[in-house]
């Protein structure tokens, strides 16, 4: 079993944080015969952004979704503090790829929607939606539609509503692989923000690279399919840094090169 | 639906559909419904008639060649549609119009203009068919790659040349959705053309059992209409299949 | 590039858009209610010769069917016409509507019900149902239930049909996102499938509808003439063909109006995400 805890070099931030999710000889076969994902441990510590990194199509989202509940796995079991998972919970909330917003609904009501569908009252569950649209940057945009917003906006409502239900976990697949770069730079820079402000664990999806280690504490290698955990790594910035000191630093660049180097392995 | 982990097809429960028929029939609920059983042995009783055959040859005629004018027609209209817009502009609106206008209202003035024999059918099913063609080849027109138009034009295309190679070519996939669903029209045009006309093919054999109360034969024909559209309708289910490897390659 | 195949390039360009054209036929092309009306007026034109010559004793001109029209409106008869088709239509749209989306969503929610329904159904779209008629007679008689019945077994296979796909393709994200929040199964019924599915579900009614003229019609001319039915067998077995012509023209100008309006609401209330576009 590969834990977090085997690492060496752990940051101070993660040494004495207890898992807060636990995953345990995870695997997934697809009724098509398709195999996913092939015996997986690991381990989330609390209040850390961690990253699942692999090629496409590596089984990365089916790992998020079957800890989010969304998917049963074939072997194995999540634990979110200590309890299984057998399907969603109000612990854990979701950011979805292609937004998943409901193009009839305004913002605000998309926002809201998980506090909605938990029966809080409209007048409550608005100012929270607003508190939380606010602080993702879309003050004004509350009666707009979701075709009205761009690509980068749209997501931001989706991490609106994910923030709003007040969960403690936020997993968020592949959030930005359908905005532009300017905008996804723009968004990662208010994302690292809003994780140091909402002390919350985050559990990231991308296939990349640069993203992976801009945004993360941790980062998850996985395999090609079967997928297995191939590496963990430990990403230490100076998060006090201006970004663009960041992108430059050579911790940065070095991570950078040496996930590539492990990755271009499993390339054809 | 899946029985002890296999799985059957969905058509299966046609056969329900007609065990229910037989037990409605038997029940003699309604006068509407006669059994299954029954029913189909008038069926072997008509097929041995002339007449059924006659009005069976009248119908596939009628319907072939309406069908081969609408499609003859209506496919390079649409296409020249889709690629013309004064054309679109100057058409749309009548396409459109006749494409949810009540078109059995129409039948009796093709009746006075043509009289009741088989031009008036076939042209019911061309009114019936041909506009789903033309709004379906539109589309294809529309949705042809601008980039494959630029090709044909680098590369010297004359207009006919475009059209034939590339226009027609690369709408295929709406076009043939166009094809099937204007047939299925085509065959409710032949049957509301015949009923209407009432003197010739099926439509007479319908006047002439229901003077008669002939339930059983009336159902016995209504199976081999619904055969001959379902057997329609899947064989260009199949074609249209075939080639959507058209439809995905061109995105 | 040879001077050859260069003079081949703009050989094409006529199907793609029409740049030779004459300025003053360009900017009538940019503005579609002019083309409409040179549209409407040619085929007016077109009608008018063709009466005129004649190509047919049965066919009258243009203005002699639009004089019928006004007369007709002017008199009440028409309108009285229409009301009394519409009696049959409305009952049988009003009926297929609750019954056919109410089977239509039990088909797309449960998949036992999708497996013993939707065969049927698909067959039941694709055949000549109008052939159904004389035997609807045969049972019911000439009064209104079978004129009922006509336009309901017109209007019902596209209405289920429609209700069940717009179900069933619910977007599958949709989905997941209202699982990953906890929704419970009526909740997600009501708030996400439901909801997306209900502009498909409209314009199912619309086709329905569309559907259900024909059958109105085609019961008053085969069962017993009513309505417009009844002007449309009354005026041709007199000969009167400009009231014949009028009263068909005015029946087919009601229903795609009616349908119309029924695409402008579904555009106008149920698709948020289309009203900027159109």
């Amino acid at each position: 079993m590969i834990g977090l805890q085997a690492q060496t070099a752990a940051p101070p931030l993660a040494a004495d944080a207890a898992p807060i999710v636990e995953v345990r000889g995870l695997s997934k076969i697809y009724p098509g015969g398709v195999e996913a994902l092939n015996d997986i441990s690991l381990s989330f510590p609390e209040g850390e952004l961690t990253t699942l990194l692999g090629p496409s199509g590596c089984g990365k989202t089916t790992l998020l979704k079957i800890i989010a509940g969304l998917l049963q796995p074939t072997g194995g079991e999540v634990r979110v503090r200590g309890r299984a998972v057998t399907g969603p919970g109000p612990e854990r909330s979701f950011v979805f790829q292609d937004f998943a917003l409901m193009p009839w609904a305004t913002v605000i009501r998309n926002a809201a929607f998980g506090l909605e569908l938990r029966g809080v009252p409209r007048s409550e569950r608005e100012a929270v939606a607003e508190k939380y649209i606010a602080s993702v940057g879309l003050k004004g945009f509350e009666t707009k539609y979701p075709h009205e917003l761009s690509g980068g906006m749209r997501q931001r409502v989706g991490l609106a509503r994910a923030l709003a239900v007040n969960a403690d976990i936020v997993m968020m697949d592949e959030p930005f692989s359908a905005v532009d770069e300017q905008t996804r730079r723009q968004f990662q820079e208010d994302m690292l923000r809003l994780v140091a402000q909402e002390r919350k664990t985050f559990l990231f999806v991308t296939h990349s690279i640069e993203e992976a280690v801009y945004v993360s504490n941790r980062i998850v290698l996985l395999s090609r399919r079967p997928s297995r955990v191939s590496e963990i790594i430990d990403v230490n910035l100076p998060r006090d840094s201006e970004p663009d000191q960041i992108r430059r630093h050579p911790a940065y660049l070095d991570t950078v090169e040496g996930i590539w180097q492990t990755l271009k392995r499993y390339l054809d | 639906m899946i029985i002890n982990g296999t799985r059957v097809p969905a058509v299966f429960s046609l056969l329900i559909w007609a065990v229910l028929w037989e037990i409605v029939g038997r029940l003699g609920l309604t006068i509407l419904i006669p059994p299954l059983s029954t029913t189909i042995e008038k069926l072997v009783e008509i097929v041995g008639t002339p007449g059924f055959w006659d009005a069976l040859g009248l119908t596939l005629k009628t319907f072939v060649i309406g069908s081969v004018i609408s499609i003859l027609a209506g496919i390079p209209i649409g296409i020249l549609m889709g690629r013309l817009p004064v054309l679109d502009r100057l058409l749309l609106p009548w396409v459109n119009t006749f494409i949810s206008a009540p078109l059995s209202a129409l039948v009796p003035v093709v009746m006075a203009l043509f009289g009741f024999g088989e031009t008036t059918i076939i042209l019911t099913v061309v009114l019936f068919a041909i506009w789903i063609i033309i709004l379906d080849a539109r589309a294809g027109a529309h949705a042809i790659s601008p980039s494959l138009v630029e090709m044909a034009r680098v590369y010297g295309a004359t207009n006919w040349q475009a059209f034939s190679k590339i226009f027609v070519l690369s709408a295929m996939p709406e076009i043939l959705t166009g094809v099937r669903l204007g047939l299925l029209r085509a065959v409710k045009g032949v049957i509301i053309g015949q009923l209407l006309v009432s003197v010739v093919g099926f439509g007479r054999l319908f006047e002439i059992y229901s003077s008669n109360f002939l339930m059983e034969h009336m159902w016995a024909l209504l199976l081999v209409l619904f055969a001959l559209a379902s057997a329609i309708d899947t064989a260009f289910g199949l074609i249209e299949r075939r080639v959507e490897h058209f439809a995905s390659s061109r995105n | 590039m040879t001077p050859t195949t260069r003079e081949f390039v703009p050989a094409a360009v006529p199907l793609g858009r029409p740049a030779s054209s004459p300025h003053s036929l360009q900017t009538l092309a940019s503005n579609p209610y002019a083309l409409r009306i040179v549209s409407f007026a040619i085929v007016a034109l077109a009608w008018e010769w063709a009466g005129r010559v004649p190509v047919s004793p049965s066919f009258p001109t243009f203005g002699e069917t639009a004089a019928a029209l006004f007369s007709m409106l002017a008199d009440g008869s028409l309108p009285a016409a229409f009301a009394n088709t519409l009696v049959p239509l409305a009952i049988g749209i009003a009926l297929s509507s609750v019954v056919g989306v109410a089977i239509g969503v039990a088909m797309g929610l449960n998949e036992k019900v999708e497996w013993f329904g939707v065969p049927i159904f698909i067959v039941l779209q694709a055949a000549p149902l109008a052939a159904l008629v004389p035997l609807l007679v045969l049972a019911y008689g000439i009064g209104v239930t079978t004129k009922v019945f006509v336009v309901c077994i017109m209007a019902m296979p596209v209405i289920v049909l429609n209700s069940f796909k717009a179900v069933r393709h619910t977007p599958h994200s949709l989905i997941e996102m209202g699982r990953s929040f906890m929704a419970n199964r009526p909740q997600l019924i009501g708030k996400i499938i439901l909801r997306s599915a209900t502009p498909v579900i409209f314009a199912g009614l619309r086709l329905g509808t569309a559907a259900g003229f024909v059958g109105a019609i085609l019961a008053e001319l085969l069962v017993t003439p009513t309505g417009v039915g009844d002007i449309i067998t009354y005026s041709q077995s007199t000969a009167d063909y400009p009231r014949m012509y009028a009263a068909i023209a005015g029946v087919i100008i009601v229903s795609v109006l009616f349908i119309e309006g029924l695409g402008w609401v579904e555009q106008r209330f149920l698709r948020p995400e289309k009203r900027s576009a159109s």
